[in-house]
């Protein structure tokens, strides 16, 4: 008996329990209360839930701090900056130890927006910024060319500029009107917040528009696989990410490599930027002047982009 | 005992803080999408198809269709595969084979979506670009994959349903002089339809709510399909699609759409519960 | 006309086999593809080295840390929160119209689709709180996402515990909370860890959330503010952009293997508790 009289059974200990519990017994038996404070508390917290969403919800987010030393470098934005960025990145995490560089996808619409809120130290972007976007740094780092891709066995290999607006206005919809077997075509492009498809946009569609009809796909390397798949597609990639898995058509003639782009018999190119609110410091400088450098434009140059000096 | 009290207060503060959570994303998300829907007009952002957020044109109803077709395909490719595996396995299995497979369904309900997704990608969209026709990234091929995904989920709820009904009522319909397939069509399988209806309802729940694997292999076109083989973009698909870079009245729209998905989720849940209810 | 029941016994029995054969192929040969192109990827090398080139080459180190440190800080969260809740709505209140309208809130947000919680982390957390894409927004967001199965599970649990435990103990002079810590707790213990062990799966193959919150960084997290890719992001990323077919096998592999293990343990678990009350 002992041992329970330890633990808290026998009946002192039961009498002791008995004057101080009494009220929690009985209050699990007194109907109506939701809870023990019950409803002025969930008032209370409602009130304050409803107060804590539309501050939320009204103002605009504060101003992201700048990178403090713990916190890494945020990139974030164009999937076809994107692993141009890794690649730079990678170098420079390797030759400065102690550097954290991240780099995020999204697409360039995105990566403007992360820059402007502060999500984001940079975002890049490759197309122009808009008018609504103009208060922002921009830094160019690289030119970059549009490729229209089709896959390897499409016979095709020039297409004029006129005949890709009608196939991505939706006008022309079969291989037959390019003398091609009759088959549909599969028309690719990107989702409206990439800066590739604006920048195609501008470049081919003019004042038309893409059909809605068309496949959408969020990044290149979508674009690219699907193209790389698929017969009957078409689509368009940055050029600098174009590889054998896929073929890119001339365009009026014009073969899309580098050097058509140096010297701007190529007409489809658009210019890769770093966006930021305020001047770049500090980490985002360091590597900024890192992807102007002579080293870094190389790199560049290296994996099929043109320098911006160019 | 003061510990007593002050151990209750710290758990209606977890409790609070817990539904306060939950509380505030309905809240978050009703606020900021509340507004779309006064600007553009409930009528007009349901039923108009035109999605041109850029351009202000804010109309989700090709996007609704999509949904409820890709659902309705999934239900209707799923639900006659899973409740033919339920009453197989619930009636005129050997328990043995039953022990072994119910649990390997549901561990069979982890395997995430983004892998359902990739095989589709592989297989079965190139299987229907080049048998059937169209880019082969179509309404049918999310149907598919999606009617898959939801096998697991209505196999193991119907096997329960079918289980939870008494011997007594099998026993009777034997006695009675019935086959042991007239007992379960007509006897078990009614006894059972209300967990079978529970079942479907949230296979169509997990349905609608998809994302990755429709991004995947439905084609994300924006346009309404008029056959199978069309390209579709589903609710999900597009919120994902634009919610990176979405501001101001365009993130309005997402948030209204996810207005959207919570009701029609909270209709699917109601349905169930007033069904089981029921009985 | 009307079929002796005995020919249409044996043609719905063969229907039914036949659909349920169709039905356990299909599922059959998903495992089977991820473990027959998957399984040769597991090297120690493809599990211990970070992903090199984008995920072209290398392991998946980095991804297989930030998923382990993302889902332990969900689970973290959530698990006090969603225990707590339910032990007050099961021990200490009354059933009423307010739990009632609690728990269909719950559910009802058990079923939002993911990629809403996706939306509301990435607006809340990755911009307005200015986390960034981050493994505390991935946290956090996750927490919200399992947090009603949790409640629900562990609601269950302790429902489940019988009336008279609790008669006993109140009998033999304990008070409310020593009921609760010492006797229904320890009860409903597997049927909580089974709930906390399920969110653990579905955290792990959750990648629309994930994608927006947390990220798709190479490097391996270190910091909460660090932004990393779990195993699901990274292998969404390798498929989609077709960078890597046995990565994207391999990572594929070692995500479905941890989920069917984490499932497993939550199943027998269960079953351990379904024994102890039957």
């Amino acid at each position: 008996m002992g041992h329970l009289r330890q633990i808290g059974y026998g009946r002192e200990n039961c009498e002791q329990r008995q004057a101080a519990a009494p009220l929690e017994v009985s209050r699990r038996r007194r109907p109506g209360r939701g809870g023990l404070l019950g409803r002025p508390a969930l008032i209370a917290l409602a009130a304050l839930l409803v107060a804590l969403a539309s501050g939320c919800g009204s103002e605009p987010g504060a101003p992201g701090a700048a990178p403090a030393g713990g916190r890494p470098l945020c990139i974030a934005g164009s999937t076809s900056v994107e692993p141009f960025l890794e690649k730079l990145a990678e170098l420079y995490m390797r030759e400065h130890r102690g550097a954290r560089i991240d780099v995020q996808g999204g697409g360039s619409s995105a990566g403007v927006y992360a820059a402007h809120q502060g999500a984001a130290d940079l975002g890049s972007c490759s197309r122009e910024l808009t008018e609504g976007e103009k208060g922002l740094v921009e830094i160019p780092i690289a030119y970059d060319g549009i490729a229209v891709i089709v896959h390897p066995s499409n016979p095709m290999t020039d297409i004029s500029l006129e005949k890709l607006r009608q196939i991505y206005q939706g006008t022309m919809t079969d291989w037959r009107s390019l003398s091609l077997p009759p088959h549909s075509i599969d028309l690719i492009t990107r989702e409206e917040g990439s800066g590739t498809r604006n920048a195609f946009e501008e470049l081919v569609m003019g004042e038309h528009e893409i059909t809605p009809g068309a496949l959408v796909q969020d990044s290149n390397g979508a674009v690219r696989e699907l193209v790389s798949t698929d017969p009957y597609s078409i689509g368009y990639i940055s050029l600098g990410l174009v590889d054998p898995s896929v073929k890119a058509l001339s365009i009026n003639g014009v073969k899309p490599d580098p050097d058509n782009i140096k010297n701007h018999s190529y007409k489809l190119v658009r210019r890769f930027l770093l966006i930021s609110r305020l001047a770049p410091t500090g980490q985002a400088k360091a590597f900024i002047d890192f992807i102007l450098s002579p080293q870094g434009q190389k790199i560049l140059e290296q994996e099929g982009l043109v320098g911006i000096s160019e | 005992m003061n510990q007593g009290k002050f151990i209750e207060r710290v758990l209606l503060f977890l409790a609070l803080s817990a539904i306060g959570c939950l509380a505030l994303i309905t809240i978050f998300i009703f606020k900021e999408g509340m507004p779309l829907i006064w600007h553009t007009g409930l009528k007009d952002f349901l039923f108009s198809s035109h999605w041109a957020p850029t351009k202000g044109y804010f109309g989700i109803g090709a996007m609704i269709i999509s949904s409820l077709l890709v659902t309705l395909g999934a239900l209707v490719l799923g639900v006659p595969l899973a409740l033919a595996c339920a009453i197989v396995l619930a009636e005129f299995s050997p328990p043995r084979l039953k022990t072994i497979l119910k649990p390997t369904l549901e561990l069979l309900a982890g395997i995430p979506s983004v892998v359902y997704g990739f095989l589709g990608v592989i297989w079965l969209v190139p299987l229907i670009r080049d048998h059937l026709g169209g880019p082969g990234l179509s309404l049918l091929a999310g149907a598919i994959i999606l009617g898959i995904m939801i096998l697991p989920t209505v196999i193991s709820i119907s096997i329960d349903a079918l289980d939870a009904v008494p011997d007594l009522y099998r026993d009777g319909s034997i006695a009675l002089g019935a086959t042991q397939w007239q007992t379960v069509r007509r006897v078990v399988v009614p006894a059972a339809s209300s967990g079978i209806v529970t079942a479907v309802i949230l296979g169509m729940g997990r349905a609608v709510g998809e994302t990755m694997a429709v991004i995947m292999v439905a084609g994300n076109a924006l346009k309404i399909p008029t056959s199978v083989l069309d390209p579709v973009r589903t609710l999900t698909s597009n919120i994902a699609l634009e919610l990176g870079y979405a501001s101001g009245r365009h993130r309005e729209a997402l948030f209204a759409t996810g207005i959207v998905l919570f009701v029609i989720i909270m209709i699917l849940n109601l349905s169930a519960t007033l069904i089981t209810r029921r009985r | 006309m009307r079929l002796d029941p005995r020919i249409s016994q044996t043609l719905a029995k063969t229907v039914l086999w036949a659909f349920t054969g169709i039905t356990l192929m299909i599922l059959l040969f998903i495992i089977v593809n991820i473990a027959v192109k998957g399984l040769p990827q597991l090297t120690p090398q493809f599990l211990s080295h970070n992903p090199e080139d984008m995920g072209r080459a290398g392991g998946i180190f980095s991804c297989i840390v930030a998923t382990v440190y993302i889902t332990v800080l969900a689970i973290v969260l959530a698990s006090p929160l969603g225990v707590g809740t339910a032990i007050y709505l099961t021990e200490y209140t009354l059933e009423s119209r307010i739990t009632r309208v609690i728990r269909f809130g719950a559910e009802c947000l058990a079923g939002v689709p993911s990629i809403i919680l996706g939306l509301f982390g990435f607006v809340l957390f990755v911009m307005k709180l200015g986390f960034g894409w981050s493994v505390l927004s991935g946290g956090l967001t996750l927490a919200i996402m399992v947090l009603p199965t949790i409640i629900r599970t562990s609601e269950e649990a302790i429902k489940a515990v019988p009336q008279e435990y609790r008669q006993v103990c109140l009998s033999l002079g304990l008070s409310q909370w020593q009921t609760v810590t010492r006797i229904v707790l320890p009860s409903a213990l597997p049927g909580i860890t089974t709930g906390i062990m399920l969110s653990v799966g579905r955290s792990i193959g959750e990648t629309a959330v994930l994608l927006f919150t947390a990220g798709a960084a190479l490097r391996t997290p270190l910091s909460l503010f660090d932004s990393g890719r779990t195993m699901a992001v990274h292998f969404y990323i390798l498929a989609r952009e077709g960078l890597s077919m046995p990565n994207a096998y391999g990572t594929a592999a070692i995500l479905v293997i941890s989920i069917l293990l984490i499932n497993l343990t939550a199943y027998t678990l269960m079953q351990r508790l379904m024994k102890r009350y039957s």
